[in-house]
């Protein structure tokens, strides 16, 4: 793979940053991860709560399938090995919004080890980051400190809602890395159906170690930013991390093993528990849920059911359809952009179908993604049909049209939601392709310039341009421009 | 109305299905003793118009043929299983005046074949303890009076205290109990009754307050083999809201049960022996001759182990408490006591809602899962505990069941309790193996110390072997002719 050249410079030369992040994914769920009640976002405080959510006693918990199947299919997406017996423990603190006193997580044994993702540096070129686990665990509830002045109001809504934990290796060297590995994961997982990676609505968060150290001495003294949560955040929180650590670092000081928080509105990072109030956490194995035993039938079977995934996708899009990888991997970014390429392209009739697909990708990205920006408009809620756009490329392709006739017609797509055929009827703007018509203007053309003619033979190439825009203008910009420029060039000599 | 009350559960029924008494007059019957015995402090909680309006509605069913296995039948509940609407508090402080609005699994299992709830039974806070003196509603008195002097209270054992005590005084027919590490068997064996503790995962744990989860099983507390067998056939069964509960068809233990152990091997541990005081020795050699006598062939077994269940015993289940009881916060229910921050509060609630057995469990629980302190505590006593399962699997190779004493000695005194907590915890030495290996275990009353209190003997069993441990405990009820206390 690529050597790093991000650094951290200060005054004592270059510094070398090293970046492990823990991700919590909430796995896509309607009910928690050893209760049955509702996961849905946005409830009244507390009314999706179950006995266990709430602690009462003597209730048990009792594991929910489907969030164990989601996590294996996480763990294969991301290559990871899928455990035969992993184990639930406890982890005990106390906190108001924490109902048993323990959350049941795995500690000693996961679901999930090893993975990796690859993702891409500035310039393009590939990263592998390692994943050293991914495993699951409960979700705390949510405490509000803020609407009274000496008491809290607990929501247990969220208590109790499954959480995969994804752990990387500290293999990331620069804020961008740590953003393309978030993005990277967040498309998977969205490919995969088992988180929804809606970062705003809490359901990924991030927690990031940072640290520092001159090139070829070991890893420094690492501080812990918890629970950030959108992916320029975390570029911010890493910028300011690096800074103040280098300002620390270069003035001889030492970076304290800590927590921070990071604090969006002003742009930093400030200490929340030092290691010194490091929590004991006395793991050991729930004794209320026996080991998970997966048989090799229940891995094979999700194995089999896996969705195309975007690495593999971005392979065949760039075999199949010409793409660059630039192009690829906007299109593969979202599953939806990628589908609805892909229904594009299957309604296309060109005879060139590569080139064909290779041009609707341009158009996607550039004419559809800007007007759906300028418009704020979603790709479900387009005011044309896949079929529509494939038929506007044909038209381009088949010389039925030029492209620039049909950025017009695209705009008359929009407005409308009309057919690009019927709309190039309807306002006459089919393309003249018939050599005899374009073949007169231009013997008239150069007829009526013979000065022009005389000035371009001696030299005056770029009266080029005239004579193109003067038949051009003669068939009111129908002309197809490649046989215009042939002709042209053919009776100019 | 003695004669009401000296029907054994199975002769009650009996009589309730042949009309011969309607459960109004037994549950009545019932009723009137909890009143006049209530000075024993056997219940917590009295529910008597719940008891009369579940009693009017199982005679409607007894009348239209529609009764279940035990309708009619009056019981009281250990307060450590959740009743629904009806406070539970497992005799804690902390619980204030929790009333839970779900039904834990075993209640209900027994309410769905017609008991009658007479009342929560009085228990150590959290069953921990083996005197009954940790409640915080008082000790319970044992019915049971030495001959030497009869003005002493005695305890009934614990922690099932208040159900053994009740069941023997006749203020219910039966009770349910729970035992971690002993707490069915040796209140049985000291106020003169059956309890079995099941095999591990045979009753549900759901809705009963958790102390050690990996080692708590609820059980009966009854008068005779045949009414435990009634009991436990219906309280027991597979319940998907418990995980380690077992996927297993419960057997009908009564219409199976032979006073009958012909053929059985039956064991003896030399372990077991060790340090026997001379009239547990002699009862343990009657029990051995009564089934002998009966055709069992008696074989002495080694498992060596033994010494260091209770050790191991006591890393284990404060451990599993001190997680266990870490929702009992102040924040959501029960008991709180304000504090100026949420430490505060946590320490004021858990200070005073906690009694001081509870916190010196759940301070020895913290210790050992401590960090630099679970490899040496936690882990190794984990790996105990796997040969202490071996070492009962290897003597299972070589007997069906092995005949232990329930307990060191008989009931002792409520002002004699040793202030040794240590010393209390030897009442479990013989027990507490059982709960180690998630095996069953049953105490059947077998005699009377020089002082005319009851003994216990102890059979125990491989994993579901409950019906061998019945048919056994039946042979030496009926060879003892055990002298249960009338009313």
């Amino acid at each position: 793979m690529s050597e790093n050249n991000y650094f951290a410079t200060g005054k004592t030369g270059l510094w070398e940053v090293v970046i492990g992040l823990e991700v919590h994914a909430q796995i896509t769920s309607n009910a928690k991860l050893f209760s049955g009640a509702s996961t849905a976002f946005g409830a009244d405080p507390n009314s999706h709560v179950d006995y266990l959510d709430a602690g009462l006693p003597g209730i048990l918990p009792v594991i929910n399938a489907h969030c164990v199947d989601q996590a294996i299919k996480t763990g294969l997406g991301i290559h990871g090995e899928i455990q035969p017996i992993s184990v639930f423990d406890r982890k005990n603190y106390f906190y108001a919004d924490l109902p048993l006193g323990y959350q049941i997580s795995q500690f000693e044994k996961p679901i999930v080890l090893g993975g990796y993702i690859d993702i891409n540096l500035d310039d393009g070129t590939p990263k592998r980051i390692n994943v050293t686990r991914l495993h699951m665990e409960q979700d705390a509830g949510k405490s509000t400190h803020d609407l009274h002045p000496s008491h809290s109001y607990i929501d247990l809504n969220r208590a109790g809602i499954a959480l995969m934990e994804i752990v990387s290796e500290p293999e990331m060297r620069s804020p961008h890395e740590a953003m393309a590995y978030v993005k990277k994961l967040r498309t998977i997982v969205r490919y995969l159906g088992t988180c929804d990676g809606n970062m705003e609505q809490g359901s990924m968060r991030v927690d990031v170690n940072v640290s520092l150290h001159k090139p070829g001495t070991p890893f420094g003294t690492r501080a812990e930013i918890k629970n950030v949560n959108s992916i320029r955040f975390l570029g911010q929180a890493v910028e300011y991390e690096i800074g103040r650590q280098l300002e620390i670092l270069e003035s001889g000081g030492e970076i304290v093993q800590e927590t921070r928080l990071f604090d969006p509105s002003k742009g930093e990072t400030r200490s929340m528990r030092s290691k010194e109030d490091a929590h004991d956490y006395r793991y050991f194995p729930d004794p209320d849920l026996k080991p998970l035993v997966l048989i090799p039938e229940r891995i094979a079977a999700i194995k089999a059911m896996l969705p195309e995934l975007p690495d593999a996708k971005k392979e065949r899009f760039m075999a199949d359809y010409s793409l660059s990888a630039y192009d690829a991997d906007i299109l593969v970014a979202e599953m939806e952009t990628a589908a609805y390429y892909e229904s594009v392209v299957i309604e296309s009739t060109a005879t060139d179908t590569k080139q064909a697909a290779k041009t609707m990708a341009n158009w996607l990205i550039v004419e559809v993604f800007g007007a759906m920006n300028r418009e704020s408009r979603a790709l479900n809620a387009l005011p044309f049909t896949p079929a529509h756009l494939a038929k506007l490329v044909d038209l381009i392709m088949d010389g039925t049209i030029s492209g620039k006739i049909a950025k017009d017609i695209f705009a008359k797509m929009w407005e409308s939601g009309k057919a690009p055929d019927a709309l190039v009827d309807a306002l006459g703007l089919r393309q003249i392709s018939d050599t005899s018509v374009i073949e007169k203007v231009v013997d008239d053309v150069i007829a009526a310039n013979g000065d022009k003619v005389e000035a371009y033979k001696s030299g005056k190439v770029q009266l080029f341009g005239f004579f193109v825009g003067s038949v051009m203008k003669a068939l009111e910009g129908k002309a197809n421009p490649g046989m215009v420029n042939d002709y042209l060039k053919k009776k100019l000599g | 109305m003695s004669d009401l009350l000296n029907l054994s559960l199975v002769q009650a029924r009996d009589a309730l299905a042949t009309k011969k008494i309607s459960s109004h007059e037994l549950t009545t019957a019932y009723l009137a003793q909890m009143e006049s015995k209530r000075a024993l402090n056997t219940y917590v909680l009295e529910t008597p118009e719940i008891a009369l309006a579940l009693a009017k509605a199982s005679d409607a069913r007894l009348q239209n043929g529609t009764a279940g296995l035990i309708d009619g039948i009056p019981l009281g509940i250990k307060d450590l299983f959740c009743t629904k609407g009806i406070r539970t508090t497992a005799c804690s402080k902390i619980l204030g005046n929790f009333v839970p609005t779900y039904e834990s699994t075993v209640t209900q299992n027994l309410w769905d074949q017609g008991a009658v709830c007479l009342g929560k039974t009085n228990m150590d806070e959290f069953a921990m303890g083996s005197a009954n003196l940790n409640s915080c509603f008082g000790p319970v008195e044992n019915p049971w009076k030495r001959t030497s002097d009869p003005t002493a209270k005695l305890v009934p054992g614990g922690s099932s205290g208040g159900s053994a005590a009740a069941v023997s005084a006749r203020m219910a027919l039966a009770a349910t109990a729970s035992d971690t590490g002993g707490s069915i068997r040796q209140p049985a064996a000291f106020c003169g009754l059956v309890g079995i503790k099941p095999t591990y995962g045979l009753c549900s744990r759901w809705g009963m307050v958790a102390f050690a989860s990996s080692l708590d099983q609820a059980g009966p507390m009854t008068r005779t083999v045949a009414d435990s067998a009634l009991m436990l056939q219906v309280m027991a069964g597979f319940d998907e809201k418990d995980a380690t509960s077992l996927n297993v068809a419960i057997p009908n233990y009564l219409g199976n049960l032979k006073t009958d152990v012909k053929g059985l091997k039956i064991g003896v541990a030399v372990e077991y022996l060790d340090g026997l005081s001379p009239i547990m020795l002699a009862l343990l050699n009657k029990g051995i001759q009564w089934l002998k006598d009966a055709g069992a062939e008696i074989r002495e077994v080694s498992l060596k182990t033994t010494p260091y269940a209770l050790p191991t015993y006591y890393i284990i289940a404060p451990a599993e408490a001190s997680a266990n009881l870490a929702r009992f916060d102040g924040v959501r229910y029960g008991a709180r006591v304000e504090g100026a921050s949420l430490d505060e509060l946590y320490e004021n609630t858990r200070s005073a809602g906690f009694g001081a057995e509870v916190k010196r469990r759940i301070m020895i629980g913290t210790y050992v899962l401590s960090s630099g302190y679970y490899d040496a505590y936690y882990l190794r006593a984990q790996k105990v505990k796997r040969l202490i399962c071996d070492d009962f699997a290897r003597a299972f190779e070589q007997v069906d069941v092995l005949l232990t004493p329930t307990t060191p000695g008989a009931a002792f005194g409520i002002d004699e309790t040793p202030t040794d907590p240590v010393a209390m915890y030897l009442q479990d030495i013989y027990t507490v193996t059982a709960n180690m290996a998630g095996l069953p275990g049953i105490s059947v009353p077998a005699g009377l110390d020089d002082d005319g209190l009851p003994l216990g003997l102890q059979l125990l069993g491989p994993a579901l072997s409950e019906q061998n441990l019945f048919n056994a405990a039946s042979v030496i009820e009926h060879a003892a002719h055990f002298p249960y206390l009338k009313d």
